[in-house]
């Protein structure tokens, strides 16, 4: 098999160690929708090329998921990728297919982000465990979650279910020397065999979820001796832990001198009651370290008071632990000092530091929604306007100088909300803004209900050619899939055009008088008008000319940082200098200086 | 145990940096595990790699006051991460400053040479590499990362031979950069060869 060689020590990331995982286990189809930090396993099985395993990024997760599931009805095994707010999207197919059932194992691998590092939101994919009474793993390492991934179709085969695998973060992108021995699990499948347990109807159902309800009791049993729920140590103090706050945990203990006795919890739900049972009644009490909602330690009062023990249960209800945010080795430590009545020892801070520059992630240098966003901001100075955004690079445009982004919700909630401050206040401009991949995951459902509702609005489409936040993956408009093919490209104005939005604008956003042009007529237009912002990411496309500032024509007034604050225009003694391993030659900067100071390399 | 922490703003390579730690020290037959900061924050925010070579190590991040090791590929975000350094851990720190957009946007200018200021007060164990000539021998920012590599590596601290680690540019840079990197390592490691 071409690709896959692992006889040798190499350093995997989680996510690859995961898609490695998969690949050995035999999958077959595997489907998903980019998103932070899940986006590397589909990649990483695109980029080995196993024979008959078939990608693709798909339009939506919900797509996703469906695509996988017609899969797994067929008897193939799939994979479906996702970060945590994908399942959001996905949860329709999801429930549904809960009651359904599968015949080719599929493992749903939803990829939580404690912190938030790169997410909306800090949920917690555990509780989709029990809302779609589906079995949950949960890896606390990167090893741990390769051996995970085949664990997790081994369980979905036996009992004919989709399993969800729920990294967070930190073994999606933390790494480790493994070694990995080649060895893939052959599978066929015998094919879509016509069966009335594949359409869902109110008496299939009612009889389906009685069939879960009594087999999940059986799937608690079995993961009661699962090979990695384990109790460890001994003593009367007891500790939970899960995920990588294990690892945290581990590395707090192993600087402190006690005596502990603790349980990993690897498979919330359904949740090993009888491991636990025998643990809990081995301590006198218990102190919970988990990431995102006290789940276990929810578990852990309910099987207390369902087994009348008397075991105090400490975490984030009882206000041991915080409630959002990452835990830390740091953060566990005190937390398990306090615990054990030990002196936390703080770590060494100097508190005397100088100031330091603040870095929030910015738009590139030459990055071509900085001039979208800056020709809009133009054109509407002095009127009434509210910019709705949404997920993407493009977010960023609510940093200063820009500060062109006033809502952001959900992917494809800007042309919707501004559908909604429409209604509410009709004399105010209403823009939103829309990446082209977030355009075809969600964004047209919106804009035909604001076509059919006749609710006016101004659609910006930043079209940069590629999927740029999560790493410049292809989409439709692309013309590229993920099996190395090349597609149709699907056309943003077509599809506008034939939706009914009948006044289109498509221009280079780099053409900053045009631009703004098109701003001024397609917010005087009645109804939806639209304009597709075309140029592409830096990072799919070549530099353009690099520039420098002519010191001599420099006044310092600083008006090119203080309109668009592109991160390749820097103060130097008095004067703006151009870094050259920044700029990327879009030229924006040099229609804003009044005193034309800015130029080719010629121009010094 | 080492425990290795890079420091930097992103786009500067520290990724590609500990990626190349790594790998030397799987040459070696060491249990390597590493994590890094991905998405959103690369863009031009502030990015750390943690390395973690040896035996009983548990979680993919250093804890504070852990770190043998800091690599600031930018001063203020060494001072910002000396919080991982260990009491007698040892700062390979590059002078050259990268201005923020939100600094720039503010009256308070960025001034690099206080954050050196403060290294030299703090840290005991410290070399402050010349960025600004390695990257005119150079021509390119770009290789500042493996200039640092070869500070690094020169210290010792790593426990690398200086030929362990030419072997892995070889091994992990594509040949059309190769030459250039190896260039920038060597003057990384000559310039802390040259202090002594």
């Amino acid at each position: 098999m071409e690709g896959v060689d692992y006889m040798s020590t190499e350093l995997l990331m989680g996510n690859q160690a995961m898609a490695m995982g998969a690949i050995h286990a035999g999958v077959q189809v595997v489907t998903g929708y980019p998103g932070t930090p899940s986006t590397e396993v589909l990649e990483t099985i695109a980029s080995r090329k196993v024979e008959g395993v078939y990608v693709e990024w798909s339009v939506n997760e919900k797509v996703a998921l469906e695509v996988a599931a017609g899969a797994s009805m067929a008897g193939k095994k799939t994979l479906v990728t996702m970060k945590q707010v994908g399942l959001n999207v996905a949860s329709d197919p999801l429930m549904c297919l809960s009651y359904i059932g599968v015949k080719g194992g599929m493992v749903v691998l939803v990829a939580d982000d404690p912190g938030p590092i790169s997410s909306q939101t800090e949920q917690d994919t555990r509780q989709f465990g029990i809302y779609s009474k589906l079995p949950v793993f949960d890896p606390s390492s990167v090893e741990e979650a390769y051996e995970m991934m085949k664990d997790a179709y081994e369980y979905s085969e036996k009992y004919e279910t989709p399993v969800i695998l729920r990294p967070t973060t930190r073994i999606c992108h933390g790494y480790a020397s493994m070694e990995i021995k080649d060895d893939i699990i052959k599978h066929e499948g015998d094919g879509f065999k016509k069966d009335s347990r594949w359409v869902i109807f109110p008496k299939l159902s009612y009889e389906a979820h009685l069939k879960i309800e009594s087999r999940n009791p059986i799937i608690a049993n079995d993961f009661s001796n699962y090979r990695f729920n384990t109790i460890e140590g001994k003593g009367r103090l007891g500790i939970v832990s899960s995920g990588v706050s294990y690892a945290y945990t581990k590395e707090a203990l192993s600087q402190l001198d006690v005596e502990y006795k603790m349980l990993k919890i690897a498979t919330p739900h359904p949740f090993p009651e009888k491991l636990t049972l025998e643990f809990l009644k081995s301590v006198d009490q218990v102190l919970v370290l988990e990431e995102l909602d006290p789940f276990i330690e929810k578990e852990l009062t309910y099987i207390s008071g369902k087994y009348k023990l008397n075991i105090d249960v400490r975490g984030k209800l009882s206000g041991d632990v915080k409630r959002a945010g990452e835990n830390s080795c740091e953060s566990n430590k005190e937390v398990l000092s306090k615990y054990f009545n030990l002196d936390y020892i703080k770590p060494i801070v100097h508190m005397d530091m100088p100031d330091l520059p603040t870095r929030p992630p910015v738009l590139c240098a030459g990055c071509p929604h900085r001039a979208s966003f800056y020709a809009v901001k133009q054109a509407m100075k002095g009127k009434k306007a509210v910019f709705s955004g949404d997920i993407g690079c493009y977010t960023l445009g609510n940093a200063m100088p820009l500060d062109m982004v006033d809502t952001c919700l959900c992917m494809g909630a800007g042309i919707t909300n501004s559908q909604g401050i429409h209604r509410a206040q009709p004399d105010t401009i209403n823009f939103a803004f829309i990446g082209d991949s977030t355009f075809f995951h969600s964004g047209i459902t919106g804009v035909i209900n604001s076509v059919y509702n006749d609710t006016k609005m101004v659609l910006i489409v930043l079209d940069n050619s590629t999927t740029a936040m999560t790493g410049h993956q292809p989409h439709p408009g692309t013309g590229k899939t993920m099996m190395g093919n090349i597609a149709d490209k699907i056309s943003i104005s077509a599809i506008l055009k034939a939706i009914g939005v009948k006044d289109i604008q498509e221009i280079n956003p780099l053409n900053l008088d045009e631009a703004k042009k098109a701003v001024t007529h397609a917010a005087s237009v009645d109804g939806v008008s639209a304009i597709i912002y075309k140029s592409p990411c830096i990072y799919v496309t070549k530099s353009g000319p690099i520039q420098v500032v002519n010191s001599e024509k420099c006044t310092g007034c600083y008006k090119c940082i203080r309109e668009i604050g592109c991160p390749a225009l820097i103060k130097s003694n008095g004067k703006v200098k151009i870094d050259s391993a920044l700029c990327f030659g879009c030229e924006l900067c040099t229609k804003i200086c009044p005193f034309h100071a800015i130029g080719g390399i010629k121009n010094d | 145990m080492i425990n290795c922490l890079l420091a930097g703003v992103g786009g500067q390579g520290t990724v590609l940096a500990s990626k190349l730690i790594a790998s030397c020290a799987i040459d070696k037959g060491l249990k390597v595990l590493t994590a890094e900061t991905i998405g959103m924050a690369q863009r031009g925010g502030s990015v750390v790699s943690h390395v973690r070579i040896g035996d009983g190590i548990y979680s993919p991040l250093i804890p504070y006051n852990g770190a043998d090791l800091l690599i600031g590929f930018e001063p203020a975000e060494a001072v910002r991460t000396l919080i991982y350094l260990k009491k007698e851990g040892t700062v390979i720190v590059s002078s050259r400053p990268i201005s923020s957009t939100t600094a720039n946007l503010s009256k308070n200018i960025y001034d690099s040479s206080k954050m050196i200021d403060f290294l030299k007060d703090k840290v005991s164990n410290l070399v402050v590499v010349d960025a600004d000539s390695i990257i005119k021998a150079c021509g390119t920012t770009k290789v500042l990362n493996l200039a640092l590599l070869g500070t690094v590596v020169a210290t010792g601290k790593l426990g690398f031979e200086r030929e362990d680690f030419k072997k892995i540019i070889d091994e992990k840079i594509p040949k059309k950069y190769r030459e250039l990197n190896h260039k920038a390592f060597d003057l990384g490691f000559q310039f802390k060869m040259k202090e002594v």
